[in-house]
C-alpha cells in the first residue's frame, strides 16, 4: 500500500513538474495568445524557416498541425473542435469539401500576388474561377525505375511494367485510384472512366501483374527504392524528385498513354476565425521569392511562375518534373467520381490487393 | 535508412533547438504519466467490482464488455471518440487526448488486476471482517496490497498503450497539441528525419535509465518479504 | 444499506467509463452499420459481408491471428519461466516491456532495414551461404515483427502468473515422486492458466484487427480484419462497411471472451 502511494505521488509530482515546464515553453513561444492562425498540411510540407519569417513580418503566430492523408483531414475538420485558418488538401478532396461545405470563399482582393501563378493551373475544372482554392504544389504519377538494375530497358509505357523480367520487383504506391488509374490507362480508357465492363478489364488486367509485384505500400516507398529494395515503382512525382535526390541511379517517366495530374491547394475550411490572418499567409505563400524557397525546400513542383525565375536552372529546365504544356495537356486530373463509383474502385482495389500469387 | 555516412551528433543539437519538439516530447510524457494513473485508479476500483459480482452472467458480460476497446481497431475508437468530444462539446486537445487515453487504457489494467483478485482466497477477507476490519480496512490492507503485482503491470501496460497510440490520439487532438507518435506519423510522408530517430533513442536510454534507478531504489529500501524460496 | 451505498460511489467512475466509453461507441457503431455509402438505411453492409472477399478475409485475419498467439505464447511461456528464476527477475521484466514503448512506427521502420534485401539478415544469410533470400513482405516477416510486437503482452500475466505460483505446491509434486514434465504438466501449468488465458486474450483479439503491419512488413500481401476497417474509414470514407465489419469483430471477440472465460471456485 505504501509502496502504491509512493509510486502514484511520485507520477503526479512528476506530471505536475511537466506541465509546469510546458507552460513556460507555451508561454516563452507566444502560442497561448494573441493573433495566430492554425495551418493543417502535410507532414514538412513547408519550409520552416517560412514560418517564422512570417511571424516576424506580420506579428502572427503560426500554430503548425500535421496530417497524413486527405481523409483523415476531413473528418477533422467536418467535425470541427479546431480552428484550422489554413488546409493544403488535394483537388479531389477540394472538390468533395466545397459539395459538403466546408469552405470558405476566397477574397482575391487581399490576393494581391495570385497574378504569379502560372494561368494553365487557374480556373481548373475542381475550383472554376478559383473561387475556394489556390494552388500550392503540383504534380504526375509516373514510374520510377532503377537504371542500374533494369539496365536499358526503356520504360515509355504503362506496359512495360508488364514485362516478365521484372518478376518480384515492382513496388505500388497504396492509393485505390492510382493503381486501377494504371490498368484504366494501360488499356488505353480514362481515368475518370465509371464504365463497370472497362473497370473489370482494368482489374483483370491487374490481376496478370501480380507476380511483378513486390508490394504495396505507403509512404515508405521513397526509402525502399532509393534503398533499391525494388527496381520500379509506380509513383507521385514529388516523391520520385525525393528518392531521385537519394539514390543517383534512379530516374521518372510518365507513360505516354497519359497519366493523372494532381494538385494540393490552400484553402480556408469553415472552421477558421483568423480569416484576414489566413489571406496574409496565402499571399505571403504566393510571393515568388517565398515560393522559390519553399520550392526547393520541399522539392515538388511549385505552380508558381515567378518563382522559377529564382530557382536554379537545372531544376526549372528538368522536363521531367516541370514538363511542357503539350504534355500536361495529355494529361486528365482526377473528378470527383461520386460515392458509389469511388466505392466501385475501392472494392476492386481490395480485392486486387488478396488476389495472391 | 542505412545508408549511414557517419556518426554525427549534428542530429542531437537540432533537437535541443527546437522548441516545438521539446513541447511534443513533453506533452507525451504527461499524457502518458497522467493517463497510465487515472486508469490504474478506475481500472483497479472497476476490477474490484467486477470481483464483487455475484452472477457469473454478469460478470461475463461486463468482461467482455471492458474488452471492446481492446480489440475494436484505432481508428474505431479514434472516430466514434471524435464523435462523442465533440457532440458534448469538449474542446480537442490535452483533455480530449487525456480523456481517450484513460478510457482505452482501463480495460488493460482491469485484465491485469483480476486475476490477482480471483486468485486471492476468499477466506482472507472473511477473517479480516471476522476480525472487524471495516470495508476501507479490508481494501486498504488485504486487497491492495495482495494485487499490488497486478496494479503496477496494469500501470505500465498502460503507459505502454499510451506511448504507442497513434491513430485515437489523430483523431482526438486539436488546436495545436500534438504527441510524439501523432507527429512521427504525419513525417512518414516525407520520410521520417534523423533526428526523430535521435529523439527516440534519447528517450529509450533515458526510460532505461529510469527503470534501472527505480529498481534499485527500490531494492534497497524494500524489506525482504516472506514466501519466496531461498534457494 | 450504508455498505451498498460506499461501494456504489466508488465504482461510479467505472460503470460511467463502461455507459461513455463502451456501450456509446458500440451503439454509434451499431448504428452507422445499417447506413449504405450514400447515406440511405439498409442491409446491404451485411449482405456485402457474406460476400466470398470478406469472407475470405476473415478467415484468413482468424489464420493469422492464431498463429500470432500461438508462436507468442510458445515463446512468452519459457522466457516468463526463465524470467522467475533470475536474481533481479523484475529488472529483467522491466527491460523486455521498455522495447514496446517506443513507437510502432520506428520500429516497423527499423524492420524494413533488418529484413531488407541489403540488410543485416541478408547479408549475414550471404556470409553462411544460404544467399540472399526475399524476406520483407512475407508471411514469415509478418508473423515475426507481429510477434515480436505482442510479445510483452503474452509475458506479463504469464510471468504474473508464475511468480505468485506457491513454490510448496512444486516441492509436494516432487515429494510425492513426479518428474519434472509431470511436475509442470500437472502443477505448474494449470495453475498458471489464467495468465495464459489472459495473456492470449491481449495477444489473440488485437492480433485480429492489426492495420499498420500489414502494409509496412507484408506490403499489402496481407489483408486482415483490421486493415479493411481502416482503409473504410479513412480512404473509401464508407463508415458503414467498416462498421459493419466492427459489429462483426466485437460479435467475434464476445465469442471469444466466453470461450476463454474464467470458471473457476464456483464463479
Amino acid at each position: 500500500m505504501i509502496k502504491l502511494i509512493r509510486v502514484f505521488l511520485s507520477v503526479v509530482i512528476a506530471s505536475a513538474v511537466l506541465l509546469f515546464v510546458i507552460n513556460r515553453l507555451n508561454s516563452a513561444e507566444g502560442f497561448s495568445s494573441g493573433n495566430t492562425i492554425t495551418i493543417y498540411n502535410w507532414g514538412d510540407y513547408i519550409d520552416p524557416d517560412l514560418i517564422k519569417r512570417f511571424k516576424d513580418e506580420t506579428g502572427i503566430k503560426v500554430i503548425y498541425e500535421t496530417f497524413d492523408s486527405n481523409e483523415a483531414m476531413l473528418t477533422k475538420i467536418k467535425q470541427g473542435g479546431t480552428t484550422y485558418d489554413i488546409a493544403i488538401p488535394s483537388e479531389y478532396m477540394i472538390q468533395k469539401m466545397k459539395e459538403e461545405n466546408l469552405l470558405l470563399p476566397l477574397d482575391q482582393s487581399k490576393l494581391p500576388n495570385l497574378k504569379n501563378i502560372d494561368e494553365r493551373f487557374m480556373d481548373l475544372p475542381f475550383d472554376p474561377n478559383n473561387k475556394y482554392s489556390v494552388p500550392y504544389f503540383w504534380g504526375t504519377v509516373g514510374i520510377v525505375f532503377n537504371t542500374k538494375l533494369v539496365g536499358d530497358k526503356p520504360f515509355t509505357s504503362w506496359n512495360d511494367l508488364w514485362d516478365p523480367s521484372l518478376k518480384n520487383d515492382i513496388l505500388l504506391t497504396d492509393g485505390a485510384r492510382e493503381v486501377i488509374g494504371m490498368g484504366l490507362n494501360s488499356l488505353g480508357y480514362s481515368l475518370n472512366d465509371t464504365n463497370k465492363e472497362h473497370l473489370h478489364e482494368a482489374k483483370a488486367k491487374l490481376d496478370t501483374l501480380t507476380p511483378n509485384i513486390k508490394a504495396i505500400v505507403g509512404d515508405e516507398i521513397k526509402m525502399l527504392i532509393a534503398n533499391e529494395e525494388a527496381a520500379v515503382g509506380l509513383v507521385w512525382s514529388g516523391d520520385a524528385a525525393d528518392m531521385m535526390g537519394e539514390n543517383e541511379n534512379l530516374d521518372y517517366v510518365v507513360p505516354s498513354e497519359g497519366s493523372n495530374l494532381w494538385f494540393d491547394n490552400m484553402v480556408i475550411p469553415k472552421t477558421a476565425k483568423n480569416i484576414e490572418g489566413a489571406h496574409q499567409f496565402i499571399n505571403f505563400m504566393l510571393d515568388a521569392k517565398i515560393a522559390a524557397q519553399n520550392a526547393e525546400w520541399v522539392s515538388y513542383s511549385t505552380p508558381n511562375k515567378e518563382a522559377l525565375k529564382h530557382m536554379p536552372k537545372e531544376m526549372v529546365e528538368d522536363e521531367r518534373f516541370y514538363p511542357s504544356p503539350e504534355l500536361t495537356d495529355k494529361l486528365e486530373v482526377y473528378e470527383n467520381l461520386g460515392k458509389k463509383n469511388l466505392a466501385f474502385y475501392n472494392d476492386l482495389f481490395l480485392e486486387f490487393k488478396m488476389h495472391r500469387k | 535508412m542505412y545508408d549511414f555516412e557517419g556518426f554525427t551528433l549534428d542530429w542531437y543539437k537540432e533537437l535541443f533547438q527546437d522548441t516545438r519538439l521539446l513541447i511534443i516530447v513533453l506533452n507525451t510524457l504527461v499524457i502518458a504519466l497522467l493517463s497510465a494513473l487515472f486508469s490504474t485508479i478506475i481500472g483497479v476500483l472497476g476490477a474490484i467490482a467486477i470481483y464483487q459480482l455475484r452472477r457469473r452472467q454478469t460478470k461475463n458480460t461486463i468482461l467482455s464488455l471492458n474488452n471492446v476497446l481492446i480489440v475494436s481497431p484505432d481508428v474505431i475508437i479514434g472516430a466514434s471518440f471524435l464523435i462523442l468530444f465533440t457532440t458534448a462539446g469538449i474542446k480537442l486537445g490535452f483533455y480530449s487526448v487525456l480523456l481517450s487515453h484513460i478510457a482505452f487504457s482501463i480495460p488493460i489494467v482491469v485484465i491485469m488486476v483480476l486475476p490477482k483478485l480471483l486468485e486471492m482466497s476468499p477466506t482472507l477477507i472473511d477473517a479480516a471482517r471476522d476480525l472487524g476490519a471495516s470495508k476501507w480496512d479490508v481494501l486498504a490492507k488485504v486487497i491492495l496490497p495482495y494485487i499490488t503485482p497486478g496494479i503496477f503491470a496494469g500501470f505500465f501496460m498502460a503507459l505502454t498503450y499510451s506511448l504507442d497510440d497513434f491513430a485515437v490520439t489523430f483523431f482526438v487532438t486539436g488546436n495545436g497539441f500534438s504527441t510524439l507518435s501523432v507527429e512521427i506519423y504525419s513525417l512518414a510522408r516525407r520520410g521520417i528525419s534523423l533526428n526523430i530517430n535521435a529523439l527516440s533513442t534519447l528517450l529509450f536510454l533515458f526510460t532505461i535509465l529510469l527503470v534501472i534507478i527505480y529498481y534499485f531504489i527500490t531494492q534497497r529500501t524494500k524489506t525482504q518479504v516472506g514466501g519466496i524460496r531461498n534457494d | 444499506m450504508e455498505n451498498k451505498l460506499t461501494r456504489n460511489i466508488y465504482m461510479i467512475p467505472y460503470w460511467l467509463w463502461i455507459a461513455l466509453f463502451v456501450i456509446a461507441p458500440i451503439l454509434l457503431i451499431l448504428y452507422y452499420s445499417f447506413f449504405d455509402i450514400e447515406g440511405h438505411f439498409s442491409l446491404v453492409n451485411y449482405q456485402k459481408f457474406f460476400t466470398p472477399v470478406y469472407l475470405k478475409m476473415t478467415l484468413s485475419s482468424f489464420w493469422y491471428a492464431f498463429l500470432i498467439t500461438l508462436i507468442s505464447l510458445l515463446v512468452a511461456y519459457p522466457t516468463a519461466y526463465l524470467l522467475t528464476k533470475t536474481r533481479h527477475k523484475h529488472l529483467w521484466l522491466l527491460l523486455i516491456i521498455v522495447p514496446s514503448w517506443i513507437n510502432l512506427l520506428l520500429k516497423a521502420y527499423a524492420f524494413l532495414g533488418i529484413f531488407g534485401t541489403y540488410g543485416i539478415t541478408n547479408s549475414f544469410l550471404e556470409v553462411i551461404g544460404i544467399g540472399t533470400k526475399q524476406i520483407l513482405f512475407t508471411d514469415f516477416s509478418f508473423i515475426f515483427v507481429s510477434v515480436y510486437i505482442f510479445i510483452p503482452f503474452m509475458i506479463l500475466p504469464i510471468f504474473n502468473a508464475l511468480n505468485e505460483l506457491n513454490p510448496s505446491f512444486i516441492d509436494a509434486a516432487h515429494d510425492l515422486g513426479a518428474s519434472k514434465w509431470t511436475t509442470f504438466r500437472r502443477v505448474i501449468f494449470p495453475l498458471t492458466m489464467d495468465g495464459v488465458k489472459s495473456g492470449c486474450q491481449v495477444v489473440f483479439i488485437p492480433a485480429l484487427s492489426l492495420f499498420m503491419l500489414t502494409r509496412l512488413i507484408a506490403g499489402n500481401r496481407v489483408i486482415t480484419l483490421g486493415t479493411a476497417i481502416e482503409q473504410h474509414f479513412l480512404v473509401t470514407q464508407d463508415w458503414g462497411m467498416g462498421s459493419t465489419i466492427a459489429v462483426f469483430l466485437i460479435i467475434i471477440m464476445f465469442l471469444f471472451m466466453v470461450l476463454t472465460g474464467t470458471r473457476k471456485r464456483g464463479m
